[in-house]
């Protein structure tokens, strides 16, 4: 019965590429079936554990997730002295469990969001696209500070910490 | 297409290591010595050199040899914003993902248990 055999620390990296002009993909195998990871992803409850790590030190006031196609998604940050920012949009995929897009629609040239599970030997490898319409929406986002969604500003300044 | 220039490419096989990440962040904040960060990183000078020769050829540090004392600063490559961009994407996503891994551990749990009530 060992319940908690993992070495601690022992965990899968995170790898990020620029795949194209347009977009960014991010990989990480998950010691898990699909079907967990999937349900992680798509229930509001589970989903607001880990997508704003307490580490990063952001508050996230509220979550809505409707997962089905054509079903929204908006999530609201509290940035501190009363303001914040949401970030939303639509889902246009969703098969279980292998498959999930989204829209983001906070802005004119967002991207478009694509998750892939694929299971192989009980874990999951797991990729995330973000394909941005126009490599200069890309570039907005990637070439200089001000481009940064405000998220990531903020996450700029924390993120030494987490090391 | 991809075109990520062969100045990236050599950037992201530099970064590719945990302790030549950590160099970079010391950097960050401050210039160091070879000996410097070699005690910084529990490692023999030799070891540190081969790093920091490394993170050298792909432009992420210039060195510079002033006496006996070698000094590492940042170089232009680390600078470059699409790269420092990428690197805090990296980290987010790293945080991100490691807190994930929890949540489905949890549902692990949750479902063994399941399975032994039935």
């Amino acid at each position: 019965m060992v319940e908690r055999s993992e070495p601690v620390g022992a965990k899968h990296p995170t790898s990020v590429e620029r795949r194209s002009d347009r977009e960014v993909i991010v990989r990480r195998i998950f010691d898990a079936p699909a079907r967990l990871v999937f349900e992680a992803w798509t229930r509001p409850e589970l989903f607001k554990q880990w997508w704003v790590p307490k580490s990063i030190g952001l508050v996230l006031l509220s979550l809505e997730q409707d997962v089905r196609v054509g079903g929204g998604y908006r999530l609201v940050f509290d940035l501190g002295d009363s303001k914040t920012m949401a970030f939303f949009g639509k889902y246009i995929e969703v098969t279980p469990p292998s498959r999930l897009s989204w829209t983001n629609e906070e802005s004119d040239d967002g991207a478009v969001t694509t998750v892939t599970f694929e299971e192989k030997d009980g874990q999951t490898h797991l990729t995330f696209s973000e394909l941005y319409p126009t490599k200069e929406a890309l570039d907005r986002n990637i070439g200089s500070t001000e481009g940064l969604p405000e998220q990531f500003t903020q996450l700029d300044a924390l993120l030494p910490t987490l090391i | 297409m991809v075109q990520c220039s062969p100045h990236l490419d050599a950037s992201f096989a530099a970064l590719s290591d945990p302790t030549r990440r950590g160099v970079i962040e010391q950097l960050l904040r401050q210039d160091a010595s070879i000996t410097e960060l070699a005690q910084r990183f529990q490692m023999t000078l030799t070891g540190m050199k081969k790093h920091v020769g490394v993170l050298e050829q792909a432009g992420l540090v210039t060195t510079e040899k002033v006496g006996r004392v070698r000094t590492c600063r940042l170089g232009e490559g680390a600078l470059d914003e699409e790269w420092a961009w990428l690197e805090r994407y990296r980290r987010m996503w790293t945080a991100r993902f490691d807190a994930l891994d929890q949540v489905v551990e949890e549902l692990k749990r949750k479902e063994r248990d399941d399975g032994r009530k039935k």
